[in-house]
C-alpha cells in the first residue's frame, strides 16, 4: 500500500471527530426514543385547522454520516386535507422519501433523526404528534391509520410467502375485530377491491409469478387491507409500464372516493401530478420551493426550478426543437451554501440570491413561493 | 433519398424453455418474432412498448449479442449474421451499444479514461499516444470536464455517468447506435440534458440511433420514425408526425391516450387496458393483441393480420383496416 498523503491523514482525522461528535447526538435521540411508559399528555396536541388530517410543521430529518450531516429534510411545512390528494415533487435526492418515512416514523436509526418539528396527525380520538409519539403507539397507527405504497413491488413483496399469507399477516396484526375464519375472506375481498380478476388463484401464488403491475395491485391491496384513513403512496407506478399505470392510478382514484382517504403522493412524474393531485409541493435539496394547488403550480409556476421542471419535461403532440434542461446539477447535501440553495443553477439569480436563504412567502391564498423574485402578496 | 445504413428484415429470435429431467427443450418464447424496419444516416428510429415485449432483445439481437432464428440484418450492404467472427470484429466498432442502467453497465474498477479508452485502444482507431488526448477530447464533446479522466465511476452522479456511457460509444466513431433505454433511469431535469446531448452529437456526427424506451414523449422528441412492438410483432410503424397525429392500431391509441400530460386543465379521455400482457411463451391465437382490444371482432381470434402499407409509409397490423 501506498503511503497516505498528508491531506489524505487530515481527512481521516477529521471523519473521526465527526464520527464521535455524531456518536453522542445519535446517543441522544436513541435513548429519548427508548423510553418507556411515555404519558400520553407529552404527545397530545391539537391540530391548526381541524379539516386536516396531517399537519407538518417545520419538520427537519437529518443523517448524522461520518463526512457531515446531511439535512434530507430542512424546514418542511405541509398541510394534509381531509379526502384530498397532495403531491410531492422532487429529483432524486432532494428529500421526498424521508419526509414520507418520517410521517411514519420508519427513517433507519441511529444515523437517521428526526431533530427538530412536528408532525400533527388528527386521529379520531384527539390529535397526536406523530415526532413525540413511543414506538409501542406508532404500531397501533402504522397500517392501521397510516398506510405507505412503497416504489418497488417486486422487492417489498417477501418472495418466500404467498400473496394471500402476506395480506392475512397484516390483517390478523392490524384488525383483532376480524375473526379467525374471516381473515382469508378479508383478503380476498381485498384483492377483488383492487381489480384482480381471479383472486382465489392470486391467494396462493407467490410474488415471482405476477408481473409488475399485478405485484403493485397486490401492495395496494395490503395497504388497504385496514381502511387506513392516509395513503402514503411513493413512487407507486415509477417502475411500472404506462399502459399500466394508467390502471394503477384509476385504480387510486377509485378507491380514495370509495374510502374517503387522503393521499401523500410522491413522484417525479409530473404528468402523474397533474392528473391525481388537487394540491402539489415542489421540493429541492430537503427545502420547499413552491407550493399551491395543482392549477396553479402547473398554470403559474413562479420558482424557477419549477419553471424549469415543467419545461425540461417533452410533451406529446408539443413540438420543440431543444429541450429545456437545467444547468449544473443538485447541491452536496453535506455542505449546502447558505445563499439560495438553486441560485447556482438559477437563470434569473441576481444580487439579492446571496442574501441568505429564502422564505416560503405567500403570493396568492393558496399559493406559496420560496424566492427573493417574489414579494408578498406580490403576483 | 439515401440509402438506409441499416436494414432489419423479418428478424426472429426465440429463446428455448427447457424443462422435464432431462432439460428438453420444450417450447419456445418468442421474443422477437419476424420484425422489419430500416434506419436511414442521421436519423432515429424509435422503438416503443410495454415491459416484455421483445424491445430489448431487437437491440441486443442487433448488435449480434443473440444469435438469430432467421430473418436478416443488414448493416452497411453486410448481414451480420454472415460474418466470421474476425469480419464481425471489425464492424463492432461501428454499431454501438448504450445500455440503461449508467449504474451497472461500469465497471467499478476501471477508471473513467480506461473504460472509454479501452476499446480504442483495442481496435487501433488512434495510436496509442495519442489515446489519451482523444479520450479528453470525446469526454468534453460530452460534457464532462478533463480531471474526470482518472476518476472512477462511483464518483459521479447518474447523469454524469450516462454521459460516460455515451462517450465510450461515440469514442469508436459509430454509424449506428443502439440506445436501450438510456434516460429512463435518470431524473427529469437531467434526462433533458441527456436527451440534447444525444441529439447534439447526432447533428455533428450523423450518427443513426435506434433509439428503445417506454417512454412516448421522450421518443417523441427524438425521432424521425417510430414502430410500435406488442409480443414480438411490430404492430404500428410510421413517420413520426403521422403516427402521433393519426394512430390507427387500436393498442398503439390506447398506448398514447395513457401518457400522463403534466397540464390539470386537460381532462384524460383515457383507454384504460384491461389486464397484463399475455406471456410471449404462450401468445394469443390470431391477432395477439386481441385478448385486450376493444374493437376486437371474429377473425381476429383465428387469423393473424397483415402488415400492410396504408399510404404515408404507414404500415398496420390490423384487421380492422382491412376492407380498404
Amino acid at each position: 500500500m501506498a503511503r497516505k498523503t498528508a491531506e489524505q491523514r487530515e481527512a481521516v482525522k477529521k471523519m473521526r471527530e465527526i464520527a464521535k461528535s455524531n456518536k453522542a447526538v445519535m446517543k441522544k435521540y436513541e435513548t429519548e426514543k427508548k423510553r418507556k411508559n411515555v404519558p400520553a399528555s407529552e404527545y397530545q396536541t391539537t391540530m391548526k385547522n381541524p379539516n386536516n388530517i396531517l399537519e407538518i410543521d417545520n419538520l427537519h430529518t437529518y443523517f448524522y454520516t461520518d463526512m457531515g450531516i446531511v439535512r434530507s429534510v430542512n424546514g418542511v411545512n405541509i398541510e394534509i386535507p381531509q379526502g384530498k390528494t397532495v403531491a410531492l415533487v422532487g429529483e432524486s435526492g432532494c428529500g421526498k422519501s424521508v419526509t414520507s418515512l418520517s410521517i411514519m416514523k420508519l427513517v433507519r436509526g441511529p444515523s437517521g433523526q428526526i431533530t427538530n418539528g412536528e408532525i400533527r396527525y388528527n386521529r379520531p380520538g384527539g390529535a397526536i404528534d406523530i415526532v413525540k409519539t413511543p414506538i409501542k403507539e406508532m404500531q397501533t397507527i402504522r397500517g392501521n391509520e397510516i398506510s405507505m405504497i412503497f416504489q418497488e413491488p417486486m422487492t417489498s413483496l417477501n418472495p418466500v410467502f404467498r400473496i394471500g399469507a402476506q395480506i392475512d399477516e397484516a390483517i390478523k396484526l392490524h384488525r383483532p375485530d376480524v375473526k379467525k375464519d374471516d381473515v382469508k375472506k378479508q383478503t380476498i375481498k381485498m384483492l377483488e377491491l383492487v381489480g384482480i380478476a381471479r383472486a382465489e388463484g392470486v391467494y396462493s401464488c407467490f410474488p415471482h409469478e405476477l408481473s409488475g403491475g399485478m405485484r403493485q395491485r397486490v401492495m395496494i391491496a395490503m395497504s388497504l387491507c385496514c381502511n387506513p384513513k392516509m395513503i402514503i403512496a411513493d413512487e407507486p407506478t415509477t417502475a411500472l409500464d404506462v399502459t399500466i399505470q394508467a390502471q394503477v392510478l384509476e385504480l387510486l382514484r377509485d378507491l380514495k372516493d370509495k374510502i374517503d382517504a387522503s393521499i401523500l403522493l410522491i413522484t417525479h412524474d409530473l404528468g402523474v401530478v397533474a392528473e391525481m393531485a388537487d394540491y402539489v409541493v415542489v421540493m429541492y435539496a430537503g427545502r420547499i420551493v413552491e407550493q399551491g394547488t395543482s392549477h396553479e403550480v402547473f398554470l403559474n409556476p413562479k420558482h424557477p426550478y419549477t419553471i424549469g421542471l415543467i419545461k425540461s419535461k417533452p410533451v406529446v403532440n408539443q413540438v420543440v426543437d431543444r429541450l429545456y434542461s437545467i444547468p449544473g446539477s443538485v447541491p452536496n447535501p453535506v455542505h449546502l451554501p447558505n445563499h439560495c440553495y438553486f441560485k447556482d443553477r438559477c437563470d434569473k439569480a441576481d444580487g439579492r440570491c446571496n442574501s441568505g436563504i429564502p422564505e416560503l412567502r405567500n403570493i396568492d391564498d393558496e399559493h406559496k413561493v420560496a424566492c427573493h423574485l417574489y414579494k408578498e402578496g406580490n403576483k | 433519398m439515401s440509402e438506409a445504413i441499416l436494414k432489419v428484415d423479418n428478424l426472429k429470435k426465440y429463446f428455448p424453455i427447457k424443462g422435464g429431467l432431462l432439460q428438453k427443450v420444450v417450447g419456445h418464447v418468442k421474443a422477437v418474432d419476424g420484425i422489419s424496419f430500416e434506419v436511414k444516416p442521421g436519423s432515429t428510429f424509435g422503438l416503443v412498448g410495454e415491459s416484455g415485449c421483445g424491445k430489448t432483445t431487437v437491440g441486443r439481437t442487433l448488435l449480434r449479442l443473440h444469435e438469430n432464428n432467421g430473418g436478416s440484418v443488414i448493416f452497411d450492404n453486410k448481414d451480420i449474421f454472415k460474418l466470421n467472427s474476425k469480419e464481425l470484429r471489425n464492424i463492432r466498432p461501428e454499431i454501438q451499444l448504450i445500455f440503461q442502467d449508467p449504474y451497472s453497465s461500469l465497471s467499478p474498477k476501471m477508471p473513467v479514461g480506461e473504460i472509454i479508452g479501452e476499446a480504442v485502444r483495442e481496435h487501433k482507431l488512434v495510436p496509442e499516444a495519442e489515446l489519451r488526448g482523444y479520450v479528453m477530447q470525446v469526454m468534453r464533446e460530452c460534457g464532462l470536464q478533463d480531471h474526470h479522466i482518472d476518476r472512477y465511476p462511483h464518483e459521479f452522479s447518474g447523469g454524469q455517468r450516462q454521459r460516460i456511457c455515451i462517450a465510450r460509444a461515440i469514442a469508436l466513431k459509430p454509424k449506428v447506435v443502439v440506445c436501450d433505454e438510456p434516460v429512463s433511469a435518470l431524473d427529469v431535469s437531467i434526462q433533458a440534458q441527456v436527451i440534447n446531448l444525444l441529439m447534439d452529437l447526432q447533428k455533428d456526427r450523423n450518427i443513426s440511433y435506434v433509439f428503445i424506451s417506454h417512454d412516448l414523449s421522450v421518443v417523441e422528441h427524438i425521432s424521425d420514425e417510430v414502430g410500435v412492438m406488442y409480443l414480438g410483432n411490430l404492430v404500428e410503424k410510421a413517420p413520426k408526425t403521422e403516427i402521433f397525429k393519426n394512430p390507427m392500431h387500436p393498442y398503439t391509441k390506447a398506448l398514447f391516450s395513457a401518457i400522463p400530460t403534466p397540464d390539470p386543465t386537460v381532462k384524460m379521455n383515457r383507454i384504460v387496458l384491461q389486464g397484463d400482457i399475455p406471456s410471449p411463451a404462450n401468445p394469443p391465437s390470431g391477432c395477439k393483441f386481441h385478448t385486450r382490444c376493444r374493437e376486437c371482432m371474429e377473425v381476429c381470434k383465428t387469423t393473424a393480420p397483415q402488415y400492410k402499407n396504408h399510404g404515408n409509409d404507414h404500415f398496420v397490423a390490423c384487421h380492422l383496416y382491412d376492407k380498404k
